[in-house]
């Protein structure tokens, strides 16, 4: 069981790694905004990892209030992207 | 029995969020960036969810994983939508081996509305008086008779 919990933080930092190199050379503002909701993805999943790691039920809230922030700010970049921002790759 | 089937979920999870990563390294553009980070993130997020809620095995537990599995459910796609949307407005550029762009005359650039290509002329002229005219639907040619 141990060892599972260490793999799958593993794999997700990995993961979180991976996409910040996205997040750096990503072209365009919509990649990094990709990229961004994906690393928020990988974070709620890991703080699901996290809360069976230290066997507190407490963190599922965290989860969810980190995916509601996550929700709003791609909208909200993306509203912004719509209404035409000023905009610098 | 049940720390087996917690320790192949929490696997699967970090699987399916590694390839979800890889994909968005990976892949040509945008639109295909967001194919693979949506669907396999979201796949992650329920799996690593559902592993959770079978290790407490409490009901308010169970509610609260099931509440974030919902949430994810509904706002992955819309977010997706918004951020697709948008990127095609700003003209990001797509793939050179992209086949079709269904869109390309069907968006109006000022309004950011959606034509059918199917409008008559005095519908396209009435939209052209008034913004806010919101053309009928046309379902279909064939009457119904029963």
């Amino acid at each position: 069981m141990q060892f599972v919990i260490y793999f799958s933080f593993a794999t997700m930092s990995l993961a979180m790694v991976i996409i910040f190199i996205r997040l750096v050379i990503g072209p365009t503002l919509p990649d990094r905004v990709v990229a961004l909701e994906l690393l928020a993805s990988v974070i709620v999943a890991m703080i699901g990892a996290y809360a069976i790691y230290t066997d507190t039920s407490s963190f599922i809230d965290v989860a969810i209030v980190a995916a509601l922030t996550a929700f709003l700010a791609a909208i909200g970049f993306a509203r912004f992207l719509e209404r035409g921002g000023p905009r610098d790759d | 029995m049940i720390d087996w089937i917690i320790m192949l979920l929490m696997i699967s999870s970090s699987i399916f969020i590694l390839l979800a990563a890889i994909g968005v390294l990976r892949l040509p553009d945008l639109l295909t960036r967001m194919h693979a980070s949506t669907k396999a993130g979201a796949l992650g997020i329920t799996l690593m969810m559902v592993a959770a809620s079978f290790h407490f095995f409490e009901s308010v537990v169970v509610a609260k994983s099931l509440a974030v599995i919902i949430f994810i459910l509904i706002t992955a796609p819309i977010a997706a939508h918004a951020i697709g949307r948008a990127g095609y407005f700003v003209g990001v550029p797509v793939w050179t081996k992209t086949v079709k762009d269904e869109l390309i005359n069907c968006y109006d650039p000022e309004s950011h509305r959606l034509l059918s290509g199917l409008e008559t002329e005095e519908e396209l002229e009435a939209y052209r008086q008034n913004l806010d005219y919101k053309p009928r639907i046309r379902v279909t040619t064939k009457e119904k008779n029963d």
